[in-house]
């Protein structure tokens, strides 16, 4: 029964990894445009919009993960929303990471100086434009290592939505594994896929900031 | 001076309050200033001096009281807000410097945004203010790569960028090393000699007695005393004038 690790069973593999890079993209780019509402909505001048965003921040970041995919998956459907499976599991994901990434840019966002907003206001500036040209590019680079911190994570946090039946990458490791009785080899094998997938990302990382701190420096 | 007897006033405060919470900052200001004055606004530290010139560009609100501005009534309106400060140019203590822009970049921003102005037009008008401030040949480096003294020439050019009837300084040479205060001080010097209505927020006295057409005095949210700068210095009326005279040119 045992045919050892083939092609085969690495071709199983890279299917999940397909999955696992689709969930981590969609997560990311959804994550990262409400992310960016939530916030803007977390500094706005409402006091209402800032406590609102402060909730759902607050509720996101304080449930785990694996329970917020449950309530998308399985609540969205008793709601009535047919939904399919991988677009329920993207609005789980979306949804928590839109709250991590919104509270990280948030922090980014308070740390630029007042003065910068205060000097563009003066210019003439409105809101809309102090923060794309001002505020905002100041913010993405104060943001940019705790961004890319939680981006390794999210990769690696896909892994959850075997829960609800995704074959992404860790789950066919198991999968393998089951089959041919060799957990330390395929969960190396796994390790070192994900090691490949994420270790770019913060030498990337590293670089960026090298780089914008050698232009403002 | 009399040329401009009956011209309507360039900035006008009248009655003008303002609070943080229950601390009063500003109380009854009443401040006129006509087209090509020079005012020089002195005062112990938390006398409201700035907070003063940032309600003229609304950085701050007021509670009571009016402030017109080139004839538009300086309101909670955006429209009001946004016709003020397209002629108000304003200078910082800390520069503000966009740090992420280059200097060129920090000149043209506002003009192409506010203005509408295109990119050739605009580069040109920044090319032109910045060799006024002598500072051209830096124009494609970033703020952090430029001495104090000339970030804070590049900030007053990047207001002159905007072509703003009225100049206001909020301690422009505070943050400055000695040796730089100078080299910005005479860009000052230049724009006054060249008409620029101005209002600075200063300790540099010497600076109040070559340019000020009036220099005053503000303590606790007050105007105390104003007067013509010889006047100022040589003959203060009030007692807290003097002592603040004599702490202030003790170390001249």
């Amino acid at each position: 029964m045992s045919k050892g690790f083939g092609a085969a069973e690495f071709l199983f593999l890279l299917e999940g990894l397909k999955w696992t890079l689709l969930l981590s993209a969609v997560a990311f780019a959804g994550g990262g445009v409400f992310g960016l509402l939530v916030a803007l909505g977390r500094t706005a001048p409402y006091a209402a919009v800032r406590r609102a965003m402060a909730g759902y921040i607050a509720v996101f970041q304080g449930t785990p993960l694996l329970m917020q995919l449950f309530v998308a998956y399985y609540g969205l459907a008793l709601l009535g929303l047919k939904l399919p499976a991988w677009v329920a599991v993207a609005i789980g994901f979306t949804l928590n990471a839109s709250a991590f990434l919104g509270d990280i840019w948030r922090g980014a966002i308070e740390a630029v100086p007042r003065g910068q907003d205060e000097a563009a206001s003066a210019l003439g500036l409105h809101y809309g434009q102090r923060m794309r040209d001002i505020v905002l590019p100041q913010a993405f680079r104060i943001a940019q290592p705790a961004t890319v911190g939680y981006l390794v994570q999210l990769i690696k946090g896909t892994s959850l939505a075997a829960i609800v039946g995704f074959i992404e990458l860790a789950r066919a490791g198991q999968i393998v594994s089951n089959q041919i009785f060799e957990p330390i080899l395929v969960f190396g094998v796994v390790g070192a896929i994900y090691f490949c997938l994420c270790w770019p990302l913060s030498l990337l990382s590293a670089r960026l900031e090298a780089k914008f701190a050698a232009a403002t420096r | 001076m009399s040329h401009a007897q009956g011209e309507a006033p360039l900035i006008h405060m009248e009655g003008v309050e303002k609070w943080y919470g229950a601390f009063q900052a500003l109380t009854n200001i009443n401040l006129s200033v006509r087209r090509g004055e020079k005012i020089v606004l002195c005062g112990p530290s938390g006398s409201g001096k700035s907070t003063l010139i940032r309600c003229i560009n609304h950085l701050e609100g007021y509670q009571k009281g009016r402030i017109v501005v080139d004839g538009t009534v300086l309101s909670n309106s955006m429209k009001a807000i946004d016709a003020v400060r397209s002629e108000v140019g304003m200078v910082f203590q800390s520069f503000n410097l966009f740090p992420h822009l280059t200097i060129l970049q920090n000149c043209t921003l506002a003009p192409m945004r506010v203005r509408k102005a295109d990119r050739a037009t605009a580069e040109a008008t920044a090319r032109r203010y910045l060799d006024r401030v002598r500072i051209l040949d830096q124009a494609d480096k970033y703020p952090a790569q430029l001495s104090g003294g000339q970030q804070q020439r590049v900030a007053i050019a990047r207001a002159l960028c905007m072509e703003p009837k009225v100049m206001l300084f909020d301690e422009p040479t505070s943050a400055l090393d000695p040796e730089m205060v100078k080299e910005v001080l005479d860009t000052m010097v230049g724009l006054a000699a060249d008409g620029m209505t101005m209002i600075c927020v200063t300790h540099e006295m010497g600076f109040a007695r070559q340019v000020a057409d009036r220099v005053i005095f503000m303590a606790k949210g007050e105007i105390i005393e104003e007067a013509a700068p010889e006047t100022f210095f040589s003959a203060p009326q009030h007692q807290r004038t003097r002592e603040f005279l004599g702490q202030i040119l003790q170390g001249h």
